[in-house]
Parts: structure tokens; sequence; C-alpha cells
């Protein structure tokens, strides 16, 4: 297998020594499936781009808020605290993308949107940030995953994204 | 080999105190499996709270029964290959450390202090016994090393041409690994949280504290498989009835653990704010790398297996898997590894899953991670570990098996389990059933407004599982201390079930020293996570005060906190008043 010789003689003898015909095919195979497994992650990353953003601490996030930024762009401060998500019931019109952002008022929370493939941490101190579209009307539950003290089973929220024929 | 009195000692404790306190592990691991479909619908039974349990169940499973055990089939390996006992001293030494801070933790999670589970997050915190207890569990565990690196310099210069044992080789990559990574751990218990929870500090940088927990949390899972892959490659060829196909390969698996089980740390965290990308992306690419050892341990067991079954008969593509001595209960060591072996494969694969940072956002935290973790740690290292003390135990004590033929049944009755299990939990995390949570309470109560009835099968079948589990569980602590208990009737010796490798194999000094491994592997360690752990410190705001797990205002110390007043991390002595 890769050996950190210089000398191709001796990087020949290690070679045959080492690798049976059958060890050098399964390695083959390996290494094309970990590529494969790698391009896959590498593309979806750079599609989805849903790692969760890196922004700094601001107290101003630490406040819960709904912001309307205009009509197909929203805002939330999401605020996690024992237990509880603050806000715990968020309106969005059909076809909006909402950013949010998420910390904890005390320990550490977590914060699943199964639905939406939202999967952060809620952390004292640290600001999460990630982006979704909500292109079907439903509602959508925000779990706390983390455990977070005796009353963490209770801890679950709502995107409410309205169904656009309904009427107002 | 013939051991002495005090080596013997030495290793029926450290094999008998974890297995009796598995006892409390496995009975909550049932409760946990009870509590979750809905069939207990409260927070707690038999004055145990369920997260309370919760932690036990890790604490003593995953970590006070896999040290001990890592350190007693050390201390076997090592007298049994290289014919030069462990220093008594040092040994019963490691021994009380790790008993004494077992001891302490085990007393702080029973009095209900100590409901933090067994990652410990701040600002979630724990009585300080817990913390001294776990560091005291793991620095004992830490002389062993020492002691056998002597030993093994006394060999290499007794013997300069001759090829270091295989099982020799997988014992100090394996503790080599267990001490780096400790230090991280070791650190964030001492430095971090032992004086927070005593009030002396008043915050604690909790991102910097999770990523110290994860530089030792994942290759600590290297530290519990690795033991399991020295049987694999040592004594299951045997056992098979052929030959390790081999041996350069296991050398090689073993240098690339040494080289990745640590810097991958962060894919525990890639849901966490404040650690950049790309460390989170690099880290991904590198668990893609530690895959490959278990790839060239998959093949050469594979076809060391193969070989065994060929030399018994089979003729077909697959047919020698029909030929294996599964039932055999003269070698019931080969039930367990195999059964180990076989679990295995649905870990590995399911590992490859959590590996990528892009299926991370499915599965994070879901019930989809216990449904992995018990395919391997519940699977080929539990597998290995009770097997193995069983077999370990009645060799050096000479005493027989009892109930043998139960004893070969186990394994399988716990794959059936696990399988159905880990169904179970994987189907249930795909559907956003979360992980450590009291589901009963809520989510699996019918009466409750968030009850979810889409995770009424996936908790069923984990109930189904888990009780299969805990009969498996409970036949084996029959077994075993049914033999502690037989008088001996045979000769007490050591004897382990060595394979011969099946191709003559030169010696390549690359791969019989360590000096150019540890070097690489310290690099990579640097390159990975310098800048995470500087992520850990610059990002993230202010620190959090204490939080227990039943109140959700801070603990109020001396120098009271107020939410919005953040005061910087100071090394002041505060009196911390609860």
């Amino acid at each position: 297998m890769a050996s950190i010789s210089s000398c191709c003689n001796v990087r020949k003898k290690i070679y045959s020594m080492v690798l049976d015909r059958f060890e050098k095919r399964v390695i083959l195979i390996t290494g094309a499936v970990l590529s494969l497994f790698i391009f896959s992650m590498l593309y979806g990353r750079s599609k989805y781009n849903d790692l969760p953003e890196c922004l700094p601490f601001d107290k101003a996030y630490t406040e819960p808020k709904v912001t309307k930024l205009d009509d197909k762009t929203y805002q939330v401060f999401a605020v996690a605290q024992m237990w509880q998500f603050q806000p715990s019931q968020i309106y969005i019109p059909v076809g909006s993308e909402v950013d949010f952002f998420l910390t904890s008022k005390d320990v550490v929370h977590g914060f699943n949107i199964p639905d939406k493939n939202v999967n952060l941490m809620a952390v004292y101190g640290n600001i999460n940030k990630q982006t979704v579209k909500f292109d079907k009307p439903g509602v959508y539950k925000i779990t706390c995953h983390e455990y977070c003290g005796v009353g963490h089973q209770n801890m679950q929220a709502e995107v409410i994204v309205n169904d656009p024929a309904a009427k107002p | 080999m013939q051991l002495s009195k005090s080596l013997k000692r030495v290793i029926y404790w450290e094999l008998g105190i974890p297995l009796a306190l598995l006892s409390i592990g496995i009975y909550h691991g049932l409760m946990q499996v009870i509590y979750r479909a809905g069939v207990l619908q409260q927070p707690a039974f038999a004055k145990l709270d369920y997260y309370q349990g919760l932690t036990l169940h890790g604490v003593i499973n995953a970590i006070v029964l896999t040290t001990f055990f890592a350190v007693a089939f050390g201390h076997a390996t090592i007298a049994f290959f290289l014919k030069k006992e462990p220093n008594k001293k040092l040994a019963w030494l490691s021994f009380w450390l790790m008993t004494i801070g077992t001891v302490m933790a085990a007393w702080a999670m029973l009095a209900g202090k100590a409901s933090v589970l067994y990652t410990f997050y701040p600002p979630l915190k724990a009585h300080p016994l817990f913390y001294l207890g776990t560091a005291l569990l793991i620095v004992g565990s830490w002389i062993p090393l020492f002691d056998w690196s002597r030993l093994y310099r006394e060999w290499k210069r007794e013997n300069p041409d001759t090829k270091t044992p295989l099982a020799v080789l997988g014992t100090l990559v394996n503790f080599i690994i267990w001490f780096v990574c400790t230090l991280a751990a070791a650190y964030e218990v001492l430095v971090l949280l032992l004086p927070w929870a005593m009030g002396w500090k008043t915050t604690v940088n909790v991102t910097l504290a999770r990523t110290l927990f994860w530089f030792f949390g994942h290759a600590l899972v290297y530290f519990w498989l690795l033991p399991a892959y020295i049987m694999f490659y040592n004594f299951l060829p045997k056992l098979a009835g052929g030959k390790l196909f081999s041996d350069m390969a296991g050398r090689i698996a073993l240098f690339g653990f040494l080289l990745f089980s640590i810097p991958v740390g962060v894919h525990h965290q890639f849901s966490d704010p404040s650690i950049t990308k790309g460390v989170k992306i690099f880290q991904s690419l590198l668990t893609f790398g530690v895959a490959i050892p278990s790839f060239i341990t998959a093949f050469t067991i594979a076809a060391s297996l193969e070989y065994a079954g060929r030399r018994r008969g089979a003729k077909s593509l697959l047919g020698y898997f029909s030929k294996l001595p599964y039932l055999d209960t003269n070698r019931f060591l080969f039930a367990y590894l195999i059964s180990g072996l076989f679990l295995f494969i649905f870990g590995g694969l399911t590992g490859m899953v959590n590996a990528s940072s892009e299926l991370n956002n499915v599965v994070h935290n879901t019930a989809w991670l216990p449904g992995h973790f018990h395919m391997t740690v519940a699977g080929p290292v539990f597998l290995g570990i009770i097997g193995m003390s069983l077999y370990l135990y009645s060799k050096i004590s000479g005493k027989k098996i009892f109930l043998p033929k139960v004893a070969v049944i186990i394994p399988y009755l716990w794959v059936i389990g696990i399988l159905i299990f880990s169904t179970g939990l994987s189907w249930g995390g795909l559907i956003g059933e979360p992980r450590r949570t009291n589901l009963g309470m809520t989510y699996l109560n019918p009466k409750d407004p968030l009850f979810t009835p889409e995770w009424v099968p996936t908790t069923l079948l984990g109930l189904l599982g888990g009780t299969i589990m805990f009969i498996a569980g409970m036949l084996f602590l029959v077994v075993f201390f049914g033999t502690m208990f037989r008088k001996a009737t045979q000769e007490a010796a050591l004897e382990l079930p060595v394979s011969e490798s099946l191709h003559n194999e030169r010696r390549i000094p690359l791969f019989d020293s360590f000096k150019p491994w540890l070097v690489a592997m310290a690099v990579i360690l640097v390159v990975a996570y310098v800048p995470a752990f500087m992520d850990a410190t610059k990002n993230p705001g202010p620190g959090a005060p204490q939080f227990t797990p039943d109140n959700p205002m801070p603990v109020q110390t001396t120098k009271a906190l107020s939410d919005n007043n953040a005061i910087p991390d100071k090394t002041a002595i505060t009196i911390a008043k609860e």
C-alpha cells in the first residue's frame, strides 16, 4: 500500500511483498467508493450550502423576534431556553425564505426541523444560523433533541406555513 | 503461560467489577426502551429518573466497562506475547485509581447529582465528585501505557529483528491514541469544568468544552474498537480453523487508526455554532479516511474466514460462511467475534452516513445515532468484551465455563435483539424521533398534545429489540458469575488462540516502528485541530453560568450573574452558594 519511500526500486519491492492481486482490486474498489462518497458530499455542500453559518455573538440575537424583511424574506431570532423555544409559533407565508438565528439562554439545546433538514445546536454565548425555504404549506415542528434538563421532552415549537388557498 | 497471583488478581477484579456494574447498565438500557415506547409515561421509576438512568447507562457501559476491559486485556496481551509481566505496584495503582474514580462518579450519579449524561456538556452542571471521579478513572488508565512501553522497549532490545507481535502493536497503538485524546478530556474536566462547578470560576466557554470533549470523544470509540480488532486479527482466524490472510494488513490498519482516530472529532459538532465550515469539511474528509482501516480489516478478515471455510470443504463462492464453527461450545469465543463482525457491517455503513456533513442534517441527535452506535459499541465492542472476559477468566482461573451451551447462544440472541432495536431507532431517527428524550411522557403519550403517532412503530421495535438484548445480557451475567463461583477443575494458565499467518510476510521496519507514525499523527492533529480550537476560543461570546437539570435559573454564586451581564472568564475565588 502507499508507502513513503523515495526510491522506485524500494517501492516496487515493498509493493510486491505486501500486495496480492485481490488486495489490489479491493483497494481500487474502496478508493472508487470513497471518491464517490466524497464527491457526493462536496457536491451536496456546494448545491445546498446548509452547514450552519458562523456568526459572532451579539446580544441583539438574544431577544426572540420574527422580522419581515419583504414579502418573501423573513428573519427569525429563535431563542432556546429551558424548556421552550421563543417564539413558539412562527407564522410564515408559503414560498418565503427564512433566516433562523439561534442561541440559548441557558444550557445546550437542539433545534431540529426534520422535514426541512434543519439541524442546529443552540449554545449560550454563540449564534447559529441557517436559511430555509418553505415551499409547501403545513405545520413544521421544531423539536429539541439535546438533553436539557427535566423538561426536555416538552420542548417543541412550530413553524406554520400558510396555505395560499385558505381564506385570510 | 503461567501468570503470577498478583497479575491474576488484578485481571479478575478489572473484569469482575465492571461486569457487576453492567447489571445496572443493562437494567437502564431496558428501562430506556420501556419509557421511550410509552409503556411508562412518567419521569421516574423505582426512585430513578429517566435521565439519571440514561447517565448511568452511558457511563457504566461505555466508559467504565470499556476502560477497565481495555486495561485488563492489555495486561493479558502484553504478558502473553512479550512473556513479561507488568509491574505489580503500577498495575495495582492503576486499578485503585480507576476503581476509586468509578466509585466517586457512581455515587454522584446514583445520588441524582450528576444527571448530565455521559457527555456532561456544560453549562449543565454535575456534582464535583462526578468530574473528579471521571478524571481519576482516566488517569488510572494511563499508567499501564507507560509500564507496557518500558516492557516493549526491553523486548525490542532483546529481539531486534523480530516483528513486534501484532497484538502488542495493537495494544500500544490503542493506548497511545487513548492517552493523547484523554489529555483534552482531562483538561476540559480539570481546568474548565471542575473549577466552574466548584464556584471558583464564574463562567465556562461551552463551545471550547464541547470541542475538547469531542477531541476525546471520537477517539474514544476507537479505544473501544481496537481491542475487538486485535481479537479479529489475532484470534478469529484460528478459532475459525484457518489462518490470518495478511498480518501486514493489520499493521497498516493499526497505524491508519493512529493517524486518523483523533483529528475527526468535529464531525460530532457539524451542527454547532462558532466552528467554521472549513474545519467541519476538512474533518469530514478525514473521517472518510478513518474508514479505510476498517475496510482493510473487513477484507482481510473475510479472506481469512474464506480460507478457514475452504479448508473445511466449502466449494462455492460464498459457501464458506456455512462451514464455520458457529455453535461449537469449545470455541464459544468464535460466536462472540463473528456476531460482532456481522453487526459491524451495519454499524460501519451507518457510521459512513454520519461522516458526511450533509447527511448530518438529517440524522444529528435523532434516534438514528443510538441506532448506529448500538451496532458498533454494542456490537463488536460489547461482544468482544464479554466474550473475551469469559474466555480470559476461565483460562486464567482454571474454571470451566458455566452453562457452555447458553454461552454460545448468547451472541446470536444479542444480534437478533440489536437488529430489531437498531432498525426501530434508525427508522425513527429518519422521521425525526429525538434521542436522549423521555418520549413516554409526551411524544409517545396519546393523551399529550405533543403525541407523535409516527413514532409508535419505531419505539415498539426498540422495545422488542431492547427486551431481547436485556435477556441476552442477563444470561451472560449468569454465565460469567456462574463461572466465577465455581471451583477450579482445569489447569490455570493464560492461553490465547493465536492465529498463524497464511503468507510469509517479511518484517518491514516502517510498519514495525512508532516514530514516523507518531510524527505524522502530530502533524495531522495540529492541522486539523488548531483552527478548531482557535474558533472555539475566539468566536464565542460570553461564557455560561452553572445550571442544574431541574432549574431554568442559573445557580446563584456570590458573584451573581444576570442574563445580559457577561462577566469575562476570571479566575476569582468565590464561594458557590447553592
